[in-house]
């Protein structure tokens, strides 16, 4: 008898010290849907194999924000995706931690888990944001680190031990599970703040400039700009689909084509989002545009031919879709009120 | 020999309770395909963007999307005059193969003879700005300051592929009359078959649309005048209302 209470005991102590404990759930993550979503468009995709939970999200805004990351410890996500940048930076490329500039410019970081067609960076060669997470942790432009060592320096880290077992049930960290936690925190960044969506909700009201700006965005005969980039019944503005919107005559960088193999894909990139552009200037996947000046100049005479370029490209001979100086002028203030000053702010995305 | 009989009546039993469809039941269900052609060629995604064609006014033009709705698909019995409604849309995606199918959602339809008919896009009714999340989400929506609601289609690619390539963007939906005031026509239309479908069971309809029609009958379509913008045209969109309504015809129907 004794020798069975003695076994139960060890049985007992080796049970609670196991790294893993099946009886411990982490406590799910509530995301918050903007009202301006909930009446518009369908739910945001959340992987099921990867459910955001309060622990999860924590330990991927800890590592978003952590130089831990790169090599030697001098850069982190967030140092080409600044929050007071709408999670972008301001240089043409990003340049990595080994002063190198690598060839696109950092794309915003918000709605991603809106992103229907669940390919991510400019050139779609993210099939999810897990995967997106990976690469660039080893991209010798960018934290130039490896995951092997990544993992075995979170693995003696103080606090991310602890941190990974609450968010996932298990302190043996690894790479599947650092990304799984930054993809949980990318998804809580939701920008639906702007002057525009507080115009949707009937909560403010527009100029007659931007209003004038809204027409030319949505006239066909105009900027014709809502077929790639959403409408008032999208708040997200941006189709998240790949176009050649006519930037060169020919490539150097093939964008979508050089994913897929497909010439028919050469010069197509993922549509930004024009929320907050406010703050993610410059422009385009390569940052040539300073100003967003430019980039309206640009659609309207700078348009380049090429065997690939999107059919809806206007007036494509006549080098865009020829706005006057009042159109741009309107065009943009009504872009500019796509501006979400409370995410950009928002304690909650700040280190 | 007593157990044999009623080993074999039980496997008989069994086989008729496990056969796929009892013929008892005086219900049947549909489901609908829809095959894409130029004239007789299949358009599928694995050649959208490649096959080349030439229209009835002789123009060679590719394909860079084509995506279309089609909405309210009614069964008239013809022997009953009863018609099985189908509140449901299709949103077609020629990039998306899953997208060709439809099987609507309420789905039981008494065994019988029946004529189909659907609707080219919205009718006045469904075609409410804003109204659908799917479609908003896939940024379908047809713009306010021309009536709201939905593209009916959108056909985009070059024409002139061998000689000087151009731009064409064959959007069809609401039609504006006015610009100011803002007056706007309904543009969706009604389209039925005479052929009689014989639903005697579980059942699939093959609907063929032939991309050509757009551009022969009765409006010969000229790209070199219309191709973009088409939108705010109310002639183009007229003509186009008018053209479709020889793009469909009906295929195989199977009993599944």
């Amino acid at each position: 008898m004794t020798r069975i209470i003695y076994i139960l005991i060890v049985a007992a102590f080796l049970w609670s010290c196991s790294k893993d404990d099946s009886s411990y759930e982490p406590i799910p993550y509530q995301l918050e849907i903007p009202e301006i979503f909930e009446n518009t468009i369908i739910p945001p995709i959340i992987p099921s194999n990867n459910p955001l939970t309060e622990e999860g999200v924590a330990l991927g805004k800890k590592l978003f924000f952590d130089p831990i990351l790169s090599n030697d410890n001098s850069m982190s996500c967030a140092s080409c995706h600044m929050p007071q940048k709408s999670f972008a930076d301001n240089l043409t490329t990003s340049v990595g931690i080994e002063g190198i500039s690598g060839p696109r410019n950092s794309m915003p970081l918000f709605n991603l888990a809106w992103n229907f067609n669940e390919r991510f960076n400019w050139d779609g060669s993210a099939l999810s944001l897990e995967s997106q997470a990976l690469e660039p942790v080893e991209n010798p432009l960018e934290l130039h680190s490896n995951w092997e060592e990544l993992v075995s320096r979170l693995q003696s880290h103080p606090e991310y031990p602890e941190m990974f077992r609450q968010a996932f049930n298990t302190s043996v960290i690894s790479a599947e599970l650092a990304t799984k936690a930054i993809a949980q925190f990318e998804r809580t960044l939701i920008s639906a703040n702007s002057k525009f969506d507080q115009y949707s909700l009937g909560l403010t009201e527009l100029t007659d400039q931007e209003l004038n700006g809204l027409d030319i965005f949505l006239r066909e005969d105009k900027g014709d700009c809502f077929h790639c980039h959403g409408n008032p019944n999208n708040p997200l503005w941006t189709d998240n689909n790949f176009h050649n919107n006519g930037l060169d005559q020919t490539f150097t960088d093939l964008g979508l084509g050089a994913v897929t193999g497909d010439p028919n894909d050469n010069g197509k990139f993922r549509t930004p989002t024009l929320r907050n552009l406010q703050y993610s200037a410059p422009y385009m996947h390569d940052g040539r545009f300073a100003t967003l000046d430019k980039v309206i100049d640009f659609y309207s005479e700078g348009l380049q031919n090429s065997p690939t370029i999107d059919p809806l490209m206007k007036n494509v001979d006549q080098g865009g879709v020829q706005l006057s100086d009042s159109d741009k002028a309107d065009l943009k203030a009504f872009l500019l009120t796509l501006s979400d000053p409370s995410f950009i702010t928002n304690p909650a995305f700040q280190n | 020999m007593k157990q044999t009989l009623v080993l074999t009546f039980s496997l008989f039993v069994l086989l008729l309770g496990c056969s796929s469809e009892d013929s008892s039941n005086p219900n049947a269900s549909v489901d609908f395909t829809f095959t894409h052609t130029w004239d007789g060629a299949i358009i599928d995604q694995n050649n959208l963007t490649s096959i080349l064609v030439t229209n009835a006014n002789g123009e060679t033009l590719n394909f860079t999307r084509i995506r279309y709705l089609v909405s309210r698909f009614e069964l008239v019995n013809v022997d009953t005059g009863a018609t099985i409604t189908f509140n449901d849309y299709k949103f077609t995606d020629l990039a998306q193969p899953l997208s060709y199918n439809f099987t609507p959602a309420a789905n039981v339809i008494p065994r019988g003879s029946y004529r189909l008919k659907f609707i080219w896009g919205f009718n006045e009714e469904d075609n409410v700005d804003g109204a659908y999340p799917d479609l908003n989400s896939a940024s379908w929506n047809w713009p306010a300051p021309l009536g709201g609601g939905y593209h009916f289609l959108q056909m985009d690619g070059q024409y002139n592929i061998n000689s000087m390539p151009s731009n064409y963007n064959y959007h069809n939906g609401t039609a504006r009359l006015n610009d100011d005031p803002p007056t706007f026509e309904q543009n969706f239309r009604e389209i039925s078959f005479d052929e009689i479908i014989a639903i005697n069971g579980n059942s699939s309809i093959e609907v063929v649309m032939n991309f050509a029609e757009f551009f022969k009958n009765p409006h010969q379509w000229d790209l070199n005048v219309l191709d973009t913008p088409l939108m705010p045209n109310y002639m183009a969109q007229k003509m186009m209302q008018e053209n479709v309504a020889t793009v469909f015809s009906l295929g195989d129907i199977t009993q599944n």
